[in-house]
């Protein structure tokens, strides 16, 4: 039994990929059949990208808070495959229809073993993750966040570098043991609350925020918050990450730091704020606490590193430590800012690793000491790194302010001293961020390996302009993001307040 | 559209030098980013007297920036007094030295690059001080904090430079934090961050109080001194000046621009701008004057012994803008502003002719290397001596005088008109007035008179700037002379209320400015003070340089422990580097390696292989052991504490809300 009630543009934005698939998997495994791997690829999510502009960004309406573009179709037992989007996922989806062509263009020259396999690895990726942040149901949520895994892990694990094993297996492990945990809060949602569909039970708690009782919020809370904790990743389960990243190829990092870390903020928004409101309000201090943590500590570990991935692996931690903290603030400010943070940070740190593949192309090394003085033969490559590191350290005027301000903002509000203790990020982050743009780039240009070294080519540029561009408009103009998600936001935060009184209530009796 | 047009034509100038600079040639970046200026600075003086003269308060709206939830922040340029004053001192400044570096940037292949970065850092300034709300303001201050970043370190070639410029740019985001918090308290409190609607609040929130630790503390206080923090970093003020003399690492026109006339001041124009705040709090004035003196004196005595020609300069500065906080601190917002504003000319003067002797001298700047330099450079010499008969404040008492003679002698009547206790104020200053004195004639003598210690080559060689130098010369020369003369009425006369408008705001027992006019009026010698430390520091100068060279010799042998001390600038960067410096990359490296290698991944995915590990190799187990144990139990007490400040925090948003009611 199907049901139209609209055309599944979510569907087919997220079944795009996938018809990549075939077309590479019939080329041959030589040099012209490599090259047409790329150029399908690349027409493919190019294609996605301008299909999810078209038919999802443009006709969707920030008036309302209510999914939109729903499909629902009978599954398999009790279980539907239900798609949707909000003001708070929406977002994500362009962000990842629109990173993925630049991953593609990112691996062009530096992917050549394996070619078809990478990319079709990478068009599944695709698929899986825009199904994550439409799946509107726990079981499709589920398969969607947990098959991700597999594409990545095998990236990292085949065209990764000399650690990759330990990386992709540490990696696969740390996501695994969260998701554990997860599916069985999900099994006990559906046995508890006799559905799986998400809607009805965001509607069904936001009328009574003791639809679950306390106590069993405050497990169901824990398990939800060991998958999406490691995700994120917040402290102490962030170790996997830099791991990760030093040992994933360029674009493999651009998705992991883009998109994948996103999964774990989408989480809390979607699951732990609106469906376990109670709990939330009762553990937002150890999420504080672990948020806090995070960016400081991590900040400082950043200054220490000598791999220039590392360094912005670190940094990507202590910025998902703001996303954390503004989600549990609790307010609008909060959760805008940590959503604004997730989408201008996908921008950014995405971008700061395709700088560090850039030279790595061209040198093999990540290793900070072997550069130094870049700027003066590569004085564009320059420019664009210092764009990145301006937004990275949060400056007014790029995207990567007003998150970090929203976000601190929130907390503020909620509890002056999580953001007294996380304002001190901004002053660590100048100082990792900028120690590491002197050491590259500034100086004079010493090295014998580098006195050859070549500035980017227009294949480059054409991946940094968009980023660039972007990245500065938001920070003067950040409205195509706050006006997309206000809505939504809205309807959380009053959820989430009136469960807040409720919460007082109990507390008195 | 005119306010428009002053704000954004540097920013045009910048996009053209610095994106199609190669394409117009430097030639075309240079004389279009300075055209671009000089119309911008003629449009700014139109204001002046529009808004000064006329009085028209004015509020342009641009668009929207920041809507979420109650917050909402909107770019606007609002034009008072206050603003009209800073639109003359950037614009004017920033024209010419945009004129000086066509000559003094001359053969520097990157022209176009800098002639960007200077107008960049422009429009920055001009968003900072025509802002309508902190947000905005906010956005000035560290766009203003990037382009001194970038011009600092413009040689990225000198490891110095590049050095200096990361020093700046952290130094600065320490008092940011402050500032940055600051906002987030007033936005908790009062709901917006528009200047008019939070200064309408003050009175609403001015009695409360909040719990820190275990002292209670009115939160006006608390936010005042929070954002007076990012004051002091931004004006280089005592325990946040380390950066300022270092940043003379960046082009002498920069540090005219930068760290002389525009950028240093926007902290004493934040306060003044802010004056509605810091008026409803005495406690953090107290503070604000207490820092500011303290600088003023501080920053003389490193000055009176440093070799290298700008950075007696920028020791210069540091301290007039420890007068200015003073100032502001007393209450003589107006005062303040008028010594800002006259500083402008002769600071900018002075820097713009230091580097035209730097220019003379190939790059040298050691005074040990100079000496009997006038003749060679007529022009300059005779600028350099307006510059300091301004800065000395010379002129004669209740007649007339050099620009620095109305603006520094007003701050320090003020200073004895408010009454300090032990009127510590006042002696500080007129002391640090002698000292001014001494460390601007001692500069004067070392560079230009004397017998020559330079090279005799470059000696022989050293030749006068170019016209297109020494005609920014002449123009801050007649502000040197001029500024103070003529504007002294309207700024601090007995009619700067009608001058300044809603600009400033004093409280209801802020009579200070009249005391100043009566305690001049009524008891002669205080106005003689500072004349008589200005012509003694210049007679010991005199002394110690001209009259008996082997003087200077002498005395750092008797008082070598004080000289080695004032030298070394009270030790602050050797102090700052064991403090804060080395102990974080200490913890850097430790959480890295023993924090997430050891404790995080070995409690976690490598448990296994390491308690195998562990139990085979007992050596390392017990070398180890003591670090882990240790560390463990640190990391375990960083997430207690931090646990416990979660738990048990101020609720100021609350307070708010509760007030609101």
């Amino acid at each position: 039994m199907i049901m139209f009630e609209n055309p599944p543009v979510l569907s087919l934005i997220a079944l795009m990929p996938l018809v990549g698939v075939p077309f590479i998997m019939a080329l041959a495994d030589d040099p012209c059949g490599h090259r047409n791997a790329r150029w399908i690829a690349l027409f493919v999510t190019i294609f996605t990208f301008v299909l999810s502009v078209i038919f999802v960004w443009y006709p969707f309406d920030i008036s309302t808070s209510e999914f939109q573009f729903v499909e629902e179709y009978r599954w398999f037992g009790p279980f539907q495959y239900k798609m949707g989007v909000d003001g708070i996922s929406m977002l994500f989806v362009i962000l990842t229809t629109f990173l993925l062509p630049l991953c593609i263009i990112a691996s062009w020259d530096s992917v050549r073993e394996r070619v078809s396999e990478y990319m079709i690895a990478f068009l599944v990726l695709e698929t899986l993750m825009i199904g994550v942040f439409c799946a509107l149901d726990l079981v499709l949520f589920y398969l969607f966040f947990e098959a991700g895994l597999i594409p990545m892990f095998l990236i990292i694990g085949v065209w990764g570098g000399k650690r990759r094993v330990y990386a992709s297996y540490k990696f696969f492990l740390y996501t695994l043991f969260g998701s554990v945990l997860m599916l069985l809060a999900m099994m006990f949602i559906y046995w508890d609350a006799k559905t799986t569909d998400i809607p009805a039970l965001i509607n069904a708690i936001a009328q009574n925020p003791r639809l679950f009782s306390s106590e069993v919020q405050w497990w169901l809370w824990l398990a939800f918050f060991a998958s999406f904790a490691v995700k994120m990743p917040m402290w102490p389960v962030h170790t996997w990450l830099p791991d990760a990243h030093v040992e994933a190829p360029t674009a493999g990092s651009v998705v992991l730091a883009g998109i994948l870390l996103k999964m774990g903020g989408y989480g809390f928004l979607r699951f732990s704020i609106p469906m376990f409101p109670l709990a939330s309000i009762e553990l937002a201090p150890l999420v504080f606490a672990l948020s806090v943590v995070a960016i400081i500590y991590t900040s400082l570990v950043a200054l220490a590193q000598v791999d220039m991935k590392k360094l912005i692996a670190y940094s990507s931690v202590a910025h998902m430590g703001f996303v954390t903290m503004g989600i549990f603030a609790g307010n609008s400010q909060g959760i805008d800012g940590a959503i604004f943070q997730m989408l201008s940070h996908g921008i950014v740190s995405a971008a700061l690793f395709l700088c560090v593949g850039v030279v790595y192309d061209r040198m093999h090394t990540r290793e900070i000491a072997a550069y130094g003085g870049l700027v003066n033969r590569m004085p564009i490559y320059a420019f664009c790194f210092l764009v990145f590191t301006m937004a990275n350290i949060g400056l007014p005027g790029t995207s990567g302010f007003i998150g970090e301000f929203l976000t601190l903002v929130g907390a503020f509000k909620a509890n002056s001293w999580v953001a007294v203790f996380a304002t001190t990020g901004i002053i660590l982050s100048a100082c990792y961020a900028l120690l590491l743009y002197r050491k590259v780039i500034l100086g004079v240009l010493e090295k014998p390996k580098l006195k050859f070294i070549s500035d980017m080519n227009t294949r480059e540029i054409s991946i940094m302009l968009p980023l660039i561009i972007l990245t500065i408009l938001f920070g003067f103009y950040p409205s195509p993001i706050l006006d997309v998600t206000s809505a939504s936001v809205r309807n959380l935060v009053a959820n989430f307040e009136a469960a807040s009184q409720v919460a007082t209530v109990l507390a008195a009796q | 559209m005119m306010y428009k047009a002053i704000v954004f034509l540097p920013l045009l100038g910048a996009c053209i030098a610095g994106f199609l600079g190669r394409y117009i040639t430097d030639r075309g970046s240079e004389a279009i980013s300075t055209a671009l200026l000089m119309i911008s600075a003629l449009l700014s003086w139109i204001v002046l007297a529009q808004v000064g003269f006329e009085h028209q308060t004015v509020k342009v709206p641009i668009g929207r920036w920041i809507a979420s939830g109650d917050l909402e922040v909107f770019w606007s340029l609002r034009i008072d007094t206050l603003t009209a004053v800073m639109l003359v001192v950037v614009t004017t400044v920033s024209s010419v030295v945009h004129l000086y570096s066509i000559g003094y940037m001359h053969g520097d292949k990157a022209r176009s690059r800098f002639f960007a970065y200077l107008s960049l850092f422009t429009f920055a300034m001009l968003m900072l001080v025509t802002s309508d709300n902190l947000l905005q303001m906010f956005f000035g201050w560290e766009g203003v904090g990037l382009a001194s970043y970038l011009l600092i370190g413009f040689w990225f070639k000198k490891p110095s430079a590049n050095a200096a410029a990361m020093k700046a740019f952290v130094v600065n985001r320490v008092g940011d934090f402050g500032f940055a918090i600051g906002i987030f308290g007033i936005f908790a409190l009062t709901n917006t961050l528009q200047f008019d609607a939070v200064f309408a609040a003050v009175p609403e929130f001015g009695g409360l109080t909040i719990k820190v630790f275990d002292y209670n503390i009115e939160v006006t206080t608390c936010i005042c001194l929070l954002i007076f923090m990012g004051a002091m970093g931004k004006s280089a003020q005592f325990l946040l000046h380390t950066w300022l003399p270092d940043a003379m690492e960046g082009p002498t026109p920069v540090s005219a621009l930068i760290h002389a006339a525009t950028m240093v001041t926007a902290g004493v124009f934040m306060v003044v701008r802010l004056s509605p705040l810091f008026e409803s709090s005495p406690i953090s004035l107290t503070v604000v004057t207490f820092v500011g003196t303290f600088t003023a004196f501080f920053a003389a005595t490193v000055g009176l012994v440093q070799n290298d020609i700008k950075r007696v300069i920028a020791y210069s500065t540091c301290s007039q803008l420890g007068y200015m906080f003073a100032a502001c601190g007393l209450g003589a917002y107006s005062v303040a502003v008028f010594h800002l504003f006259t500083h402008a000319f002769f600071k900018a003067l002075l820097f713009l002719g230091a580097g035209s002797v730097i220019h003379a001298m190939h790059h040298e700047q050691d005074m040990r290397n100079m000496g009997g330099l006038a003749p060679r450079i007529r022009v300059t010499w005779t600028m350099m001596l307006i510059g300091t008969l301004a800065l000395t404040g010379v002129g004669i008492p209740h007649a007339i005088g050099f620009a620095g003679f109305y603006s520094k002698d007003a701050i320090i009547e003020a200073a004895y008109a408010s009454h300090t206790p032990f009127n510590y104020v006042f002696w500080t200053l007129v002391a640090s007035a002698f000292m001014t004195s001494f460390y601007s004639w001692r500069l004067i003598f070392m560079t230009f008179h004397g017998k020559t210690r330079a090279e005799p080559d470059i000696f022989r060689s050293a030749h006068e700037s170019p016209v297109v130098m020494l005609i920014p010369l002449f123009i801050l020369a007649a502000g040197a002379i001029l500024s103070g003369y003529i504007f002294k009425d309207y700024f601090i006369g007995h009619h700067y209320k009608e001058f300044w408008g809603t600009a400033i705001f004093e409280g209801a027992d802020n009579h200070i400015i009249h005391e100043m006019h009566e305690a001049v009026r009524l008891i002669p010698w205080v106005s003689w003070m500072p004349f008589v430390a200005m012509l003694s520091g210049a007679w010991f100068a005199w002394l110690y340089y001209i009259r008996v060279p082997s003087l200077p010799a002498i005395t750092v042998k008797v008082f070598k422990p004080l000289y080695l001390f004032f030298l070394n600038k009270w030790y602050f960067d050797e102090l700052y580097c064991w403090i804060f410096v080395r102990p974080i990359r200490w913890l850097g490296r430790f959480l890295w390696k023993i924090g997430d290698g050891i404790i995080i991944d070995g409690l976690g995915p490598n448990g296994t292989a390491a308690r195998v590990l562990d139990i085979t190799n007992t050596v390392v187990k017990i070398q180890s052991g003591f670090v882990y144990h240790y560390a463990f139990v640190m990391m375990i007490g960083v997430a207690v504490i931090t646990t416990y400040f979660m738990f048990t925090s101020i609720d100021l948003w609350s307070l708010g809300r509760e007030l609101m009611r």
